[in-house]
């Protein structure tokens, strides 16, 4: 299967792009997503934070993935 | 009524404190951030605000719906700057208003705190000899 992510902040810099797409073996969830940045881009493992978001709401490591998710990548928030 | 917004252009007070104005409050607080000259001592040219803004106005709604049950308030509104700012500039305006004044500052600052945790913003703190993404690392 295969997901969308969309980079902000610092993750963009880490990806050296905002969007990408990413091949995972089903089932899928942001945990298997969240290990396999972090193996392939080790920036990801020096932040303070890494958070998700599908349809604009933070979402669980348990969270299941499916085809075609459009997954943002929440580096730590620092607005105000 | 709640107000949010995320705008590329010049905050403005007067539109919060507007849009928070109510016959029945006795209490209204106006927090607003600004960009500081400076970071531990290292001069700051400019900083640059990056919004996911969907998800942003989303989770600023939460806050002000939270505020609006736990605090009474009659209005909130938040509006935060996208893009480049210089020093001075306002980077978040958020106003409260309440039946009394106590509640207004606590709702206030309650938003403040939340929004920095929350809200997917993210900040860059632009020097004279490099950048750097507030908050990225521990």
């Amino acid at each position: 299967m295969n997901i969308r992510l969309i980079a902000f902040g610092i993750a963009k810099d880490i990806l050296n792009t905002s969007k990408m797409e990413v091949a995972l073996a089903a089932p899928a969830d942001i945990k298997s997503l969240k290990e396999r940045l972090t193996t392939d881009y080790p920036g990801f493992a020096d932040l303070a934070k890494l958070s998700f978001a599908v349809n604009e709401e933070y979402r669980d490591d348990d969270f299941t993935l499916k085809d075609q998710d459009e997954v943002v990548i929440i580096p730590p928030v620092s607005g105000g | 009524m709640i107000d949010i917004q995320v705008k590329d252009t010049a905050l403005v007070e007067k539109e919060c404190l507007d849009a928070v104005r109510d016959p029945g409050a006795g209490g209204t607080v106006l927090f607003s951030g600004t960009v500081r000259n400076a970071t531990q001592g290292k001069k700051v040219v400019r900083l640059e605000f990056e919004a996911y803004e969907a998800m942003a106005i989303k989770e600023m709604g939460k806050i002000a719906q939270d505020i609006v049950s736990q605090w009474d308030a009659f209005h909130v509104s938040m509006h935060h700057r996208v893009g480049s700012l210089a020093v001075g500039e306002t980077a978040v305006i958020i106003a409260v208003s309440t039946p009394h004044r106590k509640a207004a500052f606590e709702a206030c600052e309650f938003a403040i705190d939340t929004l920095k945790e929350t809200v997917p913003i993210w900040k860059k703190e632009v020097f004279e000899d490099g950048e750097v993404w507030v908050a990225a690392h521990p």
